[in-house]
């Protein structure tokens, strides 16, 4: 049942051949074994998960439920979802229990996706191997001595075990592709705006983005369906119709326009993992779309713009959490400032301090302009790339990252050396662009991804060229041997 | 000793007459229990976004009109950044680089009579903060969110008043201006409208400005001329003993009469101003902006030339007649009873009327004396029913019962005699109960005409035409 893909499961809830109750039994019971080996959830909600499932079965009995009806999921731990805590990975929400469900959360619950647990993820989603979170790491499922990716590396581990046939994820920086890439599974980051962020707590206002993780574009597409759209209690959310993802799937690419980034392949791009793109990008140009090479001037930049206006926001993002009427309180504090300092100290990890830090310093009198402005100044000249670039091309297309997974604690001691593993894919997240992550290869026996980039609000046209690919390929069917 | 000259520049804080928060749809009524007005976003809760109300925009819209200032396209809010247990998110959310109005004025009328111009360097849109309650608390501080995410435009003058009678002037001339727009209550006692104000000192006709300090907590017109006088000769004694003034912020003691020191400019907080990012820029296009003018009410300089011109009143008493959109409609209403008495009606509005509403304690329109039961009491006076003394005596009645004019003369008889041949008769009495004093009066002691005029008054019970009596009195005393 597990190997099914999120189509399969509805298609068969839908008729009648299994029901909600066994699906969400049998992902429990594979959750419950994982658990120690791979610590993908942060809390799991099996009786809640039961009783949703039984709902669900009745409605499906009736003929009645939504897309969604009765097909096990789970949450990034970074979605309020009421009643169900929500820790962010961070020891600061240990406890927190929101009184409210993200619009996310509400709308996969409307569309009857039953959830099974809250996901690991990197503190605050600061982070890019998910060793960040104060719940411990998630390991990943191909080779467990390594990282699955961060910040959703729950989200990604999980469905790559086939632990749930998908679950939401955010992206910031990389945060969904990167560990799509690193898991084998498929990854879908939206355009800044699809999807509302009201109840996904923040961490860079301007750059995060809601998305989906699932084994398959065609899966993404059903998930996505049901969270994207306008949400008047989120500002930056974009007052648009939202197309039938799935109606557009099976769309024939002769004549689809494909541009290389030149740039993502110039530096320390992995060899194995160079080859198992470009062969990807020849599965393309068999399905009659055309190659060519394209160059973002400024994209080399993304890394240090992005870690001045990621910071400087979640410096501002976070002060909220100052002990007083939420989250981590230190003990017996014994005046105002004391009751700051220590519950700060205590309740937020390394990477949050670091950011926290360094944000204050480029948003400080004296700062401002030589870093926040000029950061704002740069970010406008790569999203003006990306621009022209689609003025020449329907698809942006290379490597999601320069590696595949790296062993645990590898590059905890040096941050410089982390950040770098988002330089493919910080460049969307400046420019407010949907990308994905789809799995096309084996580099010495791990997973790689293929990024695939497209102008606003092109989702459709996004999961159009995976699934084709998909169906030329099997690499996204793949399931590590100990999960299998 | 030299000469001083005091600098002023005001900002005003005015609480947006909104049902709901300005980011939230939580209502932002006055006085109930505390954080029973506050939602989750006022909370600043995980995940929570704020949403801009669009009326607190019209409102912004419509005061920067009403003092023609320039109306942004393209306005900005921004995150003003520090930590307070009554800021919930540890930011503030207003507007910074890029507000919503800039360069206006406002004219406020001098002592002397003479019109100064006081320019308006910007107002911008921001959120309230809430409170911190000590008190029944121990050791612990409460907090109360009620006031969080309450509308405010902060209005910031230019550096143009001189004196703490000019600040008061103006800022009683803004206090006017937001309730004939209908955008603020200007409730002070409430804190819906409150002040704060830089002030300096300079050497009488020096260009440079001196080192300012910014008073706060300031929330009466009393208490901003204490102040300002309190600071500026504060000021003033600190450079002639030596001294310097340093850059710093003060805390008005309303208690103490003086200000003392809050924190120098080097403690104070870097706010680490940025944009919002969980805002879209306020972009507002001119058919927006023209219907909002459209829409504005006859402002009360507007309206003051019009009373001059149409009533004949001095500047002075059209300018008191319009401090107020209910005072000026209460005195039309008044007039459009007694069309040929506009002067009468703003003497009796600006003195009898307002004495009684000050004694009580009452807003205009407050009282049970409506517009057109004081018109029936001036067209008594003007049609010589009675006189203007008795008609004081009308008035106090009305003012405690509320009954016409028509039926409280009626009922105490206070009829005005106009009979010549009632007063004749009554002069004849006083002058025979009198004689004494008659005699002196005709041997030369004028001065005891004022006498008989008593006498007699006082025999009809005041009810004699004074007019009437007077000249019956010149023809009969000499005899």
């Amino acid at each position: 049942m597990y190997r099914q893909t999120l189509t399969q499961l509805a298609a068969d809830l839908r008729a009648r051949r299994v029901s909600s109750v066994e699906l969400v039994r049998a992902f429990l019971a594979r959750i419950e074994a994982s658990q120690r080996d791979l610590n993908a959830f942060v809390t799991v909600t099996a009786e809640q998960a039961l009783a949703q499932a039984e709902a669900a079965d009745r409605a499906l009995a009736a003929g009645r439920g939504g897309a969604l009806e009765g097909v096990p999921f789970g949450h990034k731990d970074l979605f309020c979802t009421a009643g169900v805590r929500t820790t962010c990975g961070s020891r600061m929400l240990k406890q927190f229990i929101s009184p409210y469900d993200a619009t996310v959360v509400s709308r996969l619950k409307a569309a009857g996706a039953v959830m099974l647990g809250k996901l690991n993820m990197d503190e605050f989603a600061m982070g890019s191997s998910n060793e960040t979170s104060y719940f411990g790491p998630v390991r990943n499922p191909w080779n467990r001595a390594l990282v699955p990716g961060g910040s959703s590396g729950g989200s990604a581990a999980a469905v790559a075990a086939r632990l749930l046939p998908a679950a939401t994820a955010t992206d910031t920086g990389g945060s969904i592709r990167q560990p799509a890439a690193f898991c084998g599974v498929t990854g879908i980051k939206p355009t800044y705006g699809r999807v509302s962020r009201y109840g996904m707590i923040a961490f860079a206002s301007s750059l995060d983005q809601a998305g989906v993780i699932a084994a398959s574009a065609e899966d993404a597409a059903r998930v996505l369906r049901e969270m994207a759209g306008f949400d008047p209690r989120d500002s930056t959310s974009v007052d648009a119709p939202v197309p039938d993802y799935l109606a557009e799937l099976d769309q024939p690419l002769a004549g689809l326009k494909i541009g290389v980034l030149k740039e993502f392949f110039d530096t320390g791009l992995d060899a194995a993992y160079e080859r198992c793109v470009r062969e990807a990008l020849a599965v393309f140009e068999r399905l009659g779309a055309s190659v060519r090479e394209v160059s973002l001037p400024n994209i080399p930049l993304s890394v240090p713009v992005y870690y001045v206006v990621a910071p400087a926001e979640c410096s501002s993002n976070l002060a909220r959490y100052d002990g007083v009427r939420f989250g981590h309180r230190c003990a017996e504090a014994h005046d105002l400032e004391d009751l700051y300092k220590r519950s700060r100290s205590e309740g937020f990890g390394a990477e949050v301090k670091r950011r926290i830090m360094t944000g204050t310093y480029v948003l400080s009198a004296g700062y401002y302009d030589a870093y926040y402005l000029k950061a704002q100044r740069v970010r406008r000249l790569i999203a003006a790339d990306f621009a022209r670039a689609f003025g020449e091309v329907d698809l942006l297309m290379g490597p999601t990252t320069p590696t595949p997974a790296f062993e645990l604690g590898a590059k905890v001691a040096d941050p410089i050396t982390m950040y770098l593993n988002d330089i493919y894919t910080i460049g969307a997240n400046l420019a407010g662009l949907p990308a994905m992550s789809v799995p096309c290869g084996f580099a010495a026996g791990l997973p790689a991804g293929l990024q695939i980039i497209g102008p606003h609000f092109a989702e459709a046209r996004l999961l159009n060229a995976a699934h084709r690919y998909q169906r030329e390929t099997d690499w996204h069917l793949r399931i590590p041997e100990a999960y299998a | 000793m030299s000469a001083w000259e005091t600098v002023i520049g005001l900002e005003i804080h005015a609480q947006l007459a909104t049902r709901s928060k300005i980011f939230s749809g939580a209502p932002t009524a006055y006085g109930a229990a505390p954080n029973s007005q506050a939602c989750l976003v006022d909370l600043g809760y995980p995940g929570v976004l704020p949403v801009l109300n669009a009326e607190v925009v019209r409102m912004a819209v419509r005061f920067g009109l009403a003092i023609g200032a320039r109306i942004a396209r393209h306005s900005v809010f921004a995150r003003k950044n520090y930590f307070y247990p009554d800021l919930p998110k540890g930011y503030q959310i207003s507007q910074y680089e890029l507000p919503i109005v800039a360069a206006g004025a406002i004219e406020i009328v001098l002592e002397d009579g003479t019109v100064k111009r006081i320019g308006v360097t910007r107002a911008h849109l921001e959120e309230d903060a809430g409170k911190s309650l000590h008190e029944g608390l121990g050791a612990f501080t409460g907090i109360d969110l009620n006031r969080a995410g309450t509308p405010l435009i902060e209005i910031v003058s230019e550096p143009e008043m001189r004196s703490a009678k000019e600040a008061v002037a103006y800022m009683k001339k803004v206090h006017t201006l937001v309730r004939y727009l209908e955008i603020c209550d200007g409730n002070m006692q409430e804190g819906s409208f409150r002040c704060d104000a830089n002030v300096s000192v300079r050497p009488v006709g020096t260009e440079k400005f001196g080192t300012r300090a910014e008073i706060k907590n300031i929330n009466s017109f009393r208490y901003v001329e204490k102040a300002i006088q309190y600071e500026a000769a504060r000021q003033i004694e600190l450079i002639e003993s030596g001294g310097k003034v340093v850059q710093e912020t003060r805390l008005w003691d309303p208690d103490k009469g003086e200000t003392r020191s809050m924190r120098s400019k080097e403690e104070a907080n870097d706010y680490r101003y940025f944009p919002d990012p969980d805002l879209l820029p306020l972009e507002i296009d001119a058919a927006y902006i023209e219907a909002v003018r459209e829409a504005l009410p006859e402002l009360p300089d507007a309206k003051a030339a019009r009373f001059v011109a149409a009533y004949g009143l001095s500047a002075y008493d059209a300018l008191v007649l319009t401090a107020s959109r209910e005072l000026a409609d209460y005195y039309e209403a008044v007039v459009r009873a007694v069309p040929e008495q506009p002067k009468l009606a703003a003497n009796w509005v600006m003195g009898e009327l307002s004495a009684a509403l000050n004694k009580d304690g009452l807003e205009i329109g407050a009282g049970r004396l409506s517009a057109e039961r004081l018109a029936g009491l001036l067209v008594r006076i003007a049609d010589d029913t009675i006189s203007g003394k008795i008609a004081k005596e009308v008035f106090e009645a009305m003012w405690a019962s509320g009954e016409s004019a028509d039926a409280i003369i009626e009922a105490k008889g206070l009829k005005q005699i106009t009979d010549t041949g009632a007063i004749e008769q009554a002069i004849e009495a006083v002058m025979a109960k009198n004689p004494a004093q008659l005699a002196e009066f005709r041997a030369g002691k004028d001065k005891l005409f004022g006498f008989f005029v008593g006498q007699v008054m006082k025999a009809t019970q005041g009810k004699a035409n004074p007019a009437q009596l007077n000249e019956l009195l010149k023809k009969k005393l000499p005899g």
